[in-house]
């Protein structure tokens, strides 16, 4: 019995394929709404199609390409850190984790303007437009809303990893934490990537 | 266990890929933009897939991790493509 060096039992494959379970569940969470969404939107072609031109396509167009970049980041941290370099590591996750807080502040602007206008769910001026845009606008607040508690939800988990790998908890041999909080990050991005033309672009 | 030597993406390949998803976005817009009907959605479906393929390969390592992971991308995918299809299935011809 020569080897007794501790050996903290890690498995790296099992720990992610656990994260893509994760991703899973949370696909099939959206595809779900995206189908209410569809089915919706095909009986109600009329009203689906004035109130999406309600939407700021320009705000709409700014968020998908700041959460493409902050995508890149941070899959970018983890080349930085396989390659051992922690102050570009933690670069890539801050530049991350500003984009999210960017991402953030315009949905508060885009809605706030929508409610400044009436439109919020429950409101009477929304319930005067008839139940198209009730429909509609219930699913872009639930939808976007539940969206944007991701993005939330993410920034509190690439802070821990930021502060984990600053602390060498997570470092060039042992970065899977990292590697799934991008991937959480990333799942973020790609349900983006079908909310924004659904909602700002098929009007 | 695991594959001890891991794939480093170099950043010029991220870069890249930002790059074309930036360009499909700003597409998507325009094309999106000119009335054409029902195939509006379609070009828009079409390159918002487009776009979750490359996140998915590239920053989601699915091209570098091991085979697995792809294979089980591909059939939730799969499932996904089931659900709407037999939902709309049974919604048309009810």
């Amino acid at each position: 019995m020569a080897q007794h060096i501790a050996h903290p039992h890690r498995d790296d494959l099992a720990s992610k394929i656990g994260m893509w379970l994760f991703i899973f569940t949370e696909m099939l969470l959206f595809a779900g709404l995206f189908l209410v969404y569809s089915v919706y939107r095909y009986r109600n072609p009329q009203a689906f199609h004035l109130a999406a031109e309600e939407l700021d396509t320009f705000i709409g167009t700014v968020n998908t390409i700041i959460l493409l970049i902050s995508s890149m980041t941070a899959a970018m941290s983890i080349t930085a850190i396989q390659r051992g370099h922690k102050k570009q590591t933690l670069i890539f996750l801050g530049i991350t984790l500003f984009l999210a807080c960017v991402f953030l502040v315009n949905k508060y602007f885009e809605w706030g303007a929508k409610f400044s206008h009436g439109l919020y769910p429950g409101s009477e001026y929304l319930a005067e437009l008839g139940h198209g845009d009730v429909l509609f606008f219930g699913l872009y607040f639930f939808m976007t809303g539940l969206h944007a508690l991701h993005i939330v939800v993410g920034l509190v988990i690439l802070a821990v990893i930021f502060f984990r790998v600053r602390n060498e908890n997570v470092h060039q041999t042992n970065y899977v934490l990292l590697e799934n909080g991008a991937l959480y990050w990333h799942l973020v991005d790609l349900i983006w990537i079908f909310l924004f033309p659904l909602f700002y672009l098929v009007t | 266990m695991d594959n001890k030597d891991h794939h480093i993406v170099p950043y010029k390949t991220y870069i890249i890929i930002l790059s074309t998803l930036v360009v499909l976005t700003l597409i998507s817009v325009a094309v999106t933009s000119i009335e054409l009907g029902a195939l509006t959605v379609t070009i828009a479906l079409v390159l918002a897939s487009l776009k979750s393929v490359l996140v998915l390969i590239y920053f989601m390592h699915l091209k570098f991790d091991q085979k697995i992971f792809a294979i089980m991308v591909t059939g939730i995918i799969l499932l996904i493509i089931i659900v709407i299809v037999i939902t709309f299935l049974d919604y048309f011809f009810r």
